[in-house]
């Protein structure tokens, strides 16, 4: 039944996002200034919107562990923060697309930029610290507190296009206020909607191996013990 | 709280006396620094007045580096004979533990620093007595910053196998605000040009980075202590 719904999910996030590509580049205008490149739009933002959101729920789940030291938490935490870092970096690499483009460089480093290559680093930390360590009470707790101190840069790129006196290339603010067509609104709705749908069915099938591996390990300790 | 303080301070001057009687750390931390100094020099062959531009930035990768070599040390020291578990059995509570070690490794990266800061001034004829309060200022701001995320992730790692190399993945991602702002801070005050409003922005910055840290790391040292 879960391992079905988990499909579903995945098949639905390919539909929608399938038929969000053939909307994006069959039936909007080219922009006035940017011309196609600026398509991405509709991938580069939803991959942080959704990776943000699975960063909070990871954040969450770290701080339910330390208080319940359920491992439940700690598996979500993991999955969650897998596929959040993956979705950084198809931003990452979009943007360093689009910047090729329009700013003739991949790479600049303004604070925008910093703070997000900062943020895929930490949580690349986490990943990394992880597997390092071998007992599960441990691993759990330690890494629970490296999600908590790592999400600390998630706000920094929140801010770091919203405060009034820095200096950025990036573009500013489009979403909720009006600056975006309402034409855009739809696809960019659509490609939220085909990530979270997509993403979500990816957490699942990491939960899935997670906990399978947590049962296997208990089992591993009970032979030894026998 | 008194007496939380109270084994806060024997357990600083504790690693204190023996870092500053073994110099185990501190000796390995400065002679780094002072080695990692004379490699700039060949990988940045500049003149006197560009070298200014990048005074800050090369000064705080230095300290950066010898305090990675510090902090690495401070949990560490106590795993032979499992003095960890007896300081986490003991009555002190564990942000006193904490607390203690990071004012222990502030004061030793604190003296690598100083030992740094003349060589440096002289390796590159930069003067940097020209405004010796508010570089004093970002000295300890900065440094506070460095040791106090830097313990705690030693914390998190004094278990982890390869403790040495997973400290360093861990701390210069999440210093890099703090060192943005000091670096930058640095540089404006030895070329100078001190008083501008983005030198504020840093200075606020630098001051945020510490209190939020050092509010996040006291409440989860408990955590991390009792596994």
């Amino acid at each position: 039944m879960r391992e079905k719904a988990t499909w579903l999910l995945a098949l639905l996030g390919a539909l929608v996002m399938i038929y969000n590509l053939h909307v994006i580049f069959t039936g909007l205008p080219d922009d006035a200034l940017q011309g196609m490149i600026f398509r991405i739009i509709f991938i580069h933002v939803p991959a942080d919107l959704v990776a943000d959101i699975f960063y909070t729920v990871a954040l969450v789940t770290s701080i339910m562990f330390l208080a319940k030291k359920n491992f439940l938490y700690d598996s979500i935490t993991v999955s969650c923060i897998e596929v959040a870092t993956m979705l950084i970096l198809v931003n990452l690499v979009t943007g360093s697309v689009w910047g090729r483009n329009q700013w003739g460089v991949w790479w600049t480093w303004d604070l925008r930029l910093t703070t997000q290559l900062m943020k895929f680093v930490l949580y690349l930390g986490y990943l990394i610290i992880r597997p390092a360590i071998s007992e599960p009470t441990q691993r759990a707790t330690m890494s629970s507190i490296v999600a908590i101190f790592a999400y600390a840069d998630v706000p920094m790129v929140w801010m770091a296009i919203r405060l009034p006196n820095v200096r950025t290339n990036h573009p500013s603010p489009v979403l909720g206020n009006g600056k975006m067509a309402a034409v855009y609104n739809a696809p960019f709705g659509m490609g939220m909607l085909a990530l979270l749908l997509f993403g979500t069915a990816l957490v699942l099938i990491r939960l899935h191996q997670e906990t399978s591996q947590r049962e296997i390990d208990s089992l591993r300790r009970e032979l030894h013990a026998i | 709280m008194k007496q939380g303080f109270r084994a806060a301070f024997a357990i600083a001057k504790k690693d204190l006396r023996t870092e500053l009687r073994t110099k185990e750390s501190i000796n390995a931390a400065a002679s780094f620094a002072v080695v990692i100094l004379v490699l700039f020099s060949f990988a940045f062959p500049l003149e006197r007045d560009e070298f200014y531009a990048i005074s800050g930035g090369l000064l705080w990768l230095v300290y950066s580096f010898a305090g990675a070599l510090i902090v690495n040390r401070g949990f560490a020291r106590e795993l032979p004979n499992d003095c960890l578990d007896v300081l986490i059995a003991s009555p002190a509570p564990g942000w006193a533990i904490f607390l203690g070690k990071a004012v222990a490794a502030f004061f030793l990266l604190l003296i690598v620093e100083l030992i740094c800061l003349p060589v440096f001034g002289l390796f590159y004829n930069i003067r940097w007595t020209g405004s010796v309060g508010p570089l004093a200022l970002v000295i300890v701001l900065a440094t506070w910053g460095i040791t106090v995320v830097g313990t705690a992730f030693s914390a998190v790692t004094v278990n982890v196998r390869v403790r040495e190399l997973m400290l360093p993945v861990l701390l210069y991602p999440m210093i890099i605000p703090l060192l943005l702002g000091a670096m930058g801070l640095t540089t404006a005050l030895f070329s100078g040009e001190s008083s501008s409003g983005d030198n504020w922005d840093s200075f606020r910055l630098l001051i945020a980075f510490d209190a939020i840290y050092t509010a996040l790391a006291l409440y989860l040292i408990d955590f991390v202590l009792i596994v």
